[in-house]
């Protein structure tokens, strides 16, 4: 199997007599673990070193004398002790063995050569090396309904399925969502859900990747390739910024499968559905595979890249010859590559001059603060003991891996969390305490817990005392605006000097981009636009720029010209939606560099086809700020091209030189020699778990003043945050999980629902100062008194309507329609 | 059980009854026929163990060595202190899930004697310091769980269970549950999960020993329901006149259920040791001979999970120790008896099907293995034997329990006894127990399996298949 034991530090050695030679060993690691580092690899199913051992499959017996006599003993139950003596290969074992897979294979169809596992497959492959050559079993065996599905995404084969406890396991232990089990005794015992709640877990696809036979299937790849005909790299997902280490495998240039990779400070070797299968989106129909201009009957169509390019420089010549190199703007990059990102700031900032550059669309946290801010890694907050302030978006929607990491922490290694947000989310069964702070609160919320004055006594306490407070911060809500978020931050940082903090934002690389200086005001490396010029630079802006809403107002009244939209979609992502909208319209040129025409594109005077995930190589930043590589594993569709090659050619056509002498990695090393953040690159490339940033914080102010008006009687603060399924472009043509999206929905407290008739499926009137909806309500126990949760990007109304970027809150009314 | 399978006779009075003085007595299940009948006063000894120091109680249960009659025989006493020093809470549990097959008699200590049992475990919770006693009762017994039931409520009317028991500051409560079906959450680690509300599998031991992480991982003590009934009778009478009864090294008596083929099935309380398998068969006081005059074929001393006997082990003493040394297990107190009508494959398949619908499912060899036993005897009495069948049960068998399996000697086969217990590929002894029945048989009757494969005996294959055994 691929799982390999942890890497472990001998700190309490123990001498243990492995097949007659004396090893050592750590004191109370499992045996299983202890012979595979020693070289005595121990055939097994149902252990896996991320979670607690069941020793169900028997498969890992060994001959284990501790003083009283050898004995058949599984070794993944089995502690290491001092002066044991083990035998793996004794006759005794190997009777066992060979009498443990004879029973598994007594009833497992032996349909191996249409069976997705055939050729990857542990029963196969240990029946190969332990097992006896035929069965003697000539009884009937079990049926079971071929493949039931267990979820939208999961098939179930009972025939094939050897019991090994490892899916219900992980449902149960790892995700939080036990909706397997085994129903049924001795040898009628089944895998099964309960009736009528099918496996709708977010991180079901890895039950497909731990299973160790075929008795689990993803729609995405069943029946797709056999294992030997594909090819796999390692890479690192950038679906969310958690940066979750992946193989990507493909075949016949396409990819196929991706599968977690054990990194021991990130994933630990799990991944969300929405990172596993989300790779369906670059084989999608719709990628765009040559660069789309707007034609004089104002349609997109495929034109060459010289003819796109030209028209490109052209309009970016023209609007800084007329009204000055900040009448360019470029909006978005959070997905691309650090190599790209860093491409596209220096063509910016070094070469047009332009800092109206934002990487994040609004619903984000400034740079300043995300840079500024010591920082935490991941390990450090899920750190056995650690006290954990919260105070970011719904994990388990947003980052489903950190999500899966804090529930570890908060249940297995007694790490304390403090909850502070508008509602509770996926992770409040586990925390020490959920407080509520309804919108325009949370700064004042957290001030009281710190100072003491909270009526949250315990919770305050629990800050207080914390000698190492981490805290995880980001945007819980996309209707208030980030400064009340900065406030917290600010406060936290005034009264708890010692407190480190991850930044809990939500896009692949948003870190890495911010870090790469796609921000206003910065360059790369969190280093403030004050004149000096980076090495290989012509020159830097001389005007500080403005945030993304500040991009879009001057699009909106003409100040910006030439708007690029890079890898972003501020119509669909953009929380203030009308604003999106104006500020397409009075931008004289919209550029798009995307790998899909998506909403924004549609609007687009010229489409410039990207390369995606997998189509480019370099590297990424994780949200702590772990720089890991990035494979490419398939070539983009037709002539689509890495974003820095666009850089490089636009740079070219504007007649300057962005410096890039054989590849990407140039552009790497030359951020890395500038930027103090990334001296860890400078000595080397990332490998495997990856390098991490200097996140000690930098010396960066963030002002924050606001003023929350008082809420009214009449009105509910809205919340508007995101759902794991929503209807961006990616998930939209992801077959397999576009179908997952729920309706648009505004969801109550009981309290607020029952004067207004809500019962389950009311059609509501959902009005603020600035607009409408009319969507269906139900009640939410999530939701407390006084809020109204809506989803970004989820469903067909329109939530971003109702808000005005710059707004503390957004107060709306909800009447039944 | 009738009635009349009880012991009445006058002119036992020279047995002591430890555990079974009120089987005969209507209303022994109310707490007024507890404290006016029997062999003692009902709460007594709990008044008596409240002036004792917990220490004490513990010490005079290990110097009485009261062996476990659960199947296992461990001394009680020793298995309480094994709870580690100063790791709160502790709990009592106690295992009323009797389902091995011949075996009843915990059955009669809950419905006739509920206060007994009550008494006794608030004995075991004071001597471990307990606050909280589970009686597991098994799911199939709802008159023995309707009587505890209603001895809690008068126990705890009474202040004998609750807050500040009878004026001390003890208080303990009793929770009175009950199983939902299975056989294996007999053994006490899948008592413990089912307790927990999982579903009834056994934890691996170690580390999951119950004494040192049990219930909700705190130490905690499963006693039988009939070790714990012993503890009033000990604690009036004193280590001294409890070891007066049977032998030095299993001191007390044991209630046997004795079911099969003699003329006076039923539950009798026998001393440990003193009394032979013949005289539980022959005498007018307990079985009454074979039934109808018929011979002893074989008989299995200490339920579906023992390795048969045979006529010539019929004069060993009813002693655990004994009976391991000679191949077998007194186990939980079932003999059953088996006459020369019988049909040992039938007898075999009987109960490894017994084993194969039990098994819980955790462990492959039991899972598969069981079932894969079951089907291969079907198959042989079905008249579909096939001459490899034997040698491949047995092999079947060995990859269960690996090695010489337990089974008595055999001196017409010049073949010794190979002492208990079995060695396991599983976690627990059910699997392993399967095998019990078919290395018995097909040791001594290896022909009536050859005459069946060859077709000598074969019944006709019918669809009712298993109805017929």
């Amino acid at each position: 199997m691929s799982e390999k034991p942890r890497d472990l530090e001998i700190t309490e050695p123990v001498e243990i007599t492995l097949n007659g030679e004396l090893i050592t060993a750590q004191n109370g690691e499992l045996l299983i673990d202890a012979c595979e580092r020693n070289g005595s690899y121990i055939p097994r199913f149902c252990y896996h070193p991320r979670m607690s051992p069941v020793g169900m499959c028997r498969m890992c017996l060994v001959e284990v004398d501790t003083g009283r006599g050898a004995a058949l003993q599984p070794s993944c139950m089995i502690p290491v002790s001092d002066g044991m003596s083990v035998d793996t290969e004794s006759d005794g074992v190997a009777k066992a063995q060979d009498g443990i897979l004879e029973f598994l294979l007594a009833n497992h169809p032996l349909d191996c050569p249409v069976c997705d596992k055939g050729g990857e497959c542990p029963l196969q492959d240990q029946a190969y090396a332990y097992g006896p050559g035929e069965s003697r079993f000539v009884e009937e065996k079990r049926h079971n309904e071929k493949p039931i599905p267990i979820s939208d995404l999961v098939f179930l084969d009972r025939e094939r399925c050897i019991l090994c406890d490892r899916c219900t396991r992980f449902a149960d232990e790892v995700a939080g969502d036990p909706l397997i089990h085994f129903i049924h005794r001795g040898s009628h015992t089944e895998v099964n859900t309960f009736p009528g709640e099918p496996f709708a877990s977010y991180f079901s696809g890895n039950t497909v990747q731990i299973c160790p036979v075929g008795a689990l299937t993803a729609s995405p790849y069943r029946f797709k390739a056999r294992p030997w005909d594909l090819e796999e790299t390692e890479s690192t997902c950038t679906r969310c910024s958690v940066g979750c280490r992946v193989t990507v495998e493909s075949s016949r240039n396409e990819v196929l499968r991706l599968q977690g990779v054990d990194s021991d400070p990130v994933n630990w070797s799990w991944l969300c559905d929405k990172g596993r299968f989300g790779f369906e989106a670059g084989n999608s129909r719709n990628r765009i595979s040559q660069p789309l201009l707007r034609s004089e009957s104002g349609e997109l169509s495929e034109v060459r890249w010289n003819t796109a390019l030209d028209g490109a420089a052209s309009a970016i010549s023209a609007a800084v010859d007329g009204r000055g190199p900040q009448s360019v703007a470029v909006l978005g990059g959070a997905r691309l590559t650090n190599e790209s990102a860093y491409a596209w700031t220096k063509l910016a900032k070094g070469v047009i001059g332009t800092d109206n550059v934002d990487c994040q669309l609004g619903d984000g946290l400034p740079a300043e603060l995300v840079l500024g801010l010591p920082g935490a890694s991941i390990d450090e907050v899920c750190e056995s003991g650690a006290t954990v302030l919260y105070l970011g978006p719904d994990a388990k929607e947003e980052l489903p891996v950190l999500y899966l990491r804090l529930r570890h922490a908060a249940d297995s290694d007694g790490v304390k969390i403090v909850e502070v947000g508008p509602t509770l989310t996926g992770l409040s069964p586990y925390v020490a305490e959920s407080i509520t702070a309804l919108p325009g609160e949370t700064a004042s919320v957290v001030a009281a817990l710190l100072d003491g004055t909270s009526e949250h006594v315990q919770a305050s306490a629990l800050l207080r005392d914390a000698s190492d407070l981490k805290v995880v911060i980001g945007r819980a809500n996309l209707a208030e605006d980030e400064t009340i978020t900065v406030k917290a931050a600010n406060l936290i940082r005034e009264s708890v000097p010692g407190a480190t903090f991850l930044p809990a934002l939500r896009r692949g690389n948003v870190r890495g981009a911010l870090e790469a200086g796609l921000s206003p005001g910065l360059l790369p490396g969190g280093a403030v636009l004050a004149g000096t010029v980076p090495p290989g630079w012509q020159s830097v802006p001389t005007e500080k720029g403005g945030s993304a809403s500040e991009i879009l107002e001057d699009a909106a009244n003409g100040r910006v010209e030439v708007l690029i939209l890079l890898g972003s979609d501020p119509l669909r992502d953009f929380p203030d939606r009308s604003l999106a909208r104006r500020a397409l319209a009075g931008a004289k040129t919209v550029i798009s560099v995307d790998p899909f025409v998506n909403a924004s594109a549609e609007l687009a005077d010229l489409v410039l086809a990207a390369s995606m995930f997998s189509e480019s190589a370099g590297t990424t930043t994780n949200l702590e700020g772990r720089v890991t590589t990035l494979n490419q594993k398939v070539t983009p569709p037709g002539t689509a091209r890495d974003d820095w090659m666009i850089a490089v050619d636009l740079t070219d056509r504007l007649g300057a030189d962005l410096g890039v002498e054989t590849s990407a990695a140039d552009l790497l090393h030359e951020m890395a020699e500038f930027s103090d953040a990334h001296v860890a690159l400078r000595d080397g490339d990332p490998v495997g778990d990856g390098v991490m940033l200097d996140i000690s914080g930098r010396d960066l102010v963030t002002p924050a003043e606001f003023e929350v008006p008082a809420a009214n009687a009449y009105s509910l603060r809205l919340v508007l945050n995101r759902t794991m399924y929503d209807k961006g472009t990616l998930l939209a043509e992801s077959p397999s999980s576009a179908g997952l999206a729920g309706e648009s929905v505004v969801k109550l407290s009981a309290a607020d629902a029952a004067p207004l008739g809500v019962d389950g499926s009311t059609q509501v009137k959902v009005t603020s100062e600035h607009g409408s909806v009319i969507v269906a309500a139900t009640i939410d126990p999530k939701v407390p008194k006084g809020v109204a949760v809506m989803h970004h990007v989820l469903g067909d109304v329109d939530a971003g309507t109702l808000l005005v970027s710059g707004d503390p809150v957004c107060d709306v009314r909800v009447e039944v329609s | 059980m009738s009635d009349t399978a009880v012991d009445t006779d006058e002119a036992d009075q020279d047995v002591p009854k430890v555990v079974s003085s009120r089987f005969d007595v209507a209303d022994g299940h109310t707490l007024d026929g507890y404290t006016r009948s029997g062999s003692f006063e009902g709460y007594a000894a709990l008044r008596r163990v409240l002036t004792m120091t917990p220490g004490a109680v513990s010490e005079l249960v290990k110097d009485a060595t009261l062996l476990g009659r659960g199947g296992a025989a461990f001394p009680a006493g020793v298995k309480w202190g094994f709870c580690p020093p100063g790791v709160w809470p502790r709990y009592v549990v106690v295992n009323g899930d009797e389902s091995e097959p011949g075996t009843y008699k915990d059955r009669l200590l809950m419905e006739r004697d509920p206060h007994q049992l009550i008494e006794g475990s608030l004995i075991a919770a004071y001597a471990i310091g307990a606050a909280q006693v589970f009686l597991y009762v098994r799911g199939e017994m709802p008159h023995a769980q309707e009587r505890i039931a209603a001895a809690l409520n008068e126990a705890y009317e009474a202040n004998l269970i609750g807050k500040n028991i009878l004026g001390t500051d003890f208080s303990v409560d009793v929770v009175l549950t009950w199983g939902a079906g299975a056989y294996i959450v007999g053994e006490e680690t899948a008592l413990i999960e089912s307790l927990e509300g999982n579903r009834g599998m056994p934890r691996l031991k170690p580390p999951f020993f119950p004494a040192a992480k049990g219930l909700y991982m705190m130490p905690t003590i499963v006693n039988n329901v009939e070790t714990l009934s012993n503890l009033p009778w000990l604690l009036n009478h004193g280590v001294a006149e409890y070891r007066s009864i049977g032998t030095e090294a299993s001191p007390g008596t044991r209630l046997i259920a004795l079911s099969g083929d003699v003329e006076r099935p039923g539950v009798y309380e026998v001393p440990q040791g003193t009394t032979t398998f013949r005289e539980l068969f022959e005498s007018e006081r307990y079985g009454g001979g074979i039934r109808g005059g018929h011979e002893l074929k074989m008989f299995i001393p200490g339920g579906a999970s023992a390795p048969w006997f045979f006529p010539e082990q019929v004069d060993l003493p009813l002693e655990g120790r004994v009976v391991g040394g000679e191949g077998s297990m007194l186990g939980s107190g079932a003999v059953v008896v088996m006459d020369d009508t019988t049909d040992a494959v039938r007898a075999c398949l009987r109960l490894v099907r017994f084993f194969a619908r039990e098994s819980c499912g955790k462990c492959t060899p039991c899972r598969e293995g069981t079932v894969w036993e079951e089907k291969i005897l079907q198959r042989i009495l079905d008249g579909q034997g096939r001459p490899s069948d034997l040698d491949l049960l047995l092999d079947v068998a060995d990859n269960i329990s690996p090695g010489p399996y337990p089974l008595a000697a055999y001196a017409e086969a010049d073949l010794e006894a190979i002492p208990f217990p079995p060695r396991q590929t599983t976690i627990c002894p059910l699997g392993p127990s399967s095998v019990a029945p078919i290395t018995s048989a097909i040791r001594r009757f290896r022909h009536e399996f050859e005459d069946k494969i060859n077709r000598k005996d074969s019944i006709p294959v019918t669809s009712a298949g298993m109805s017929n055994v």
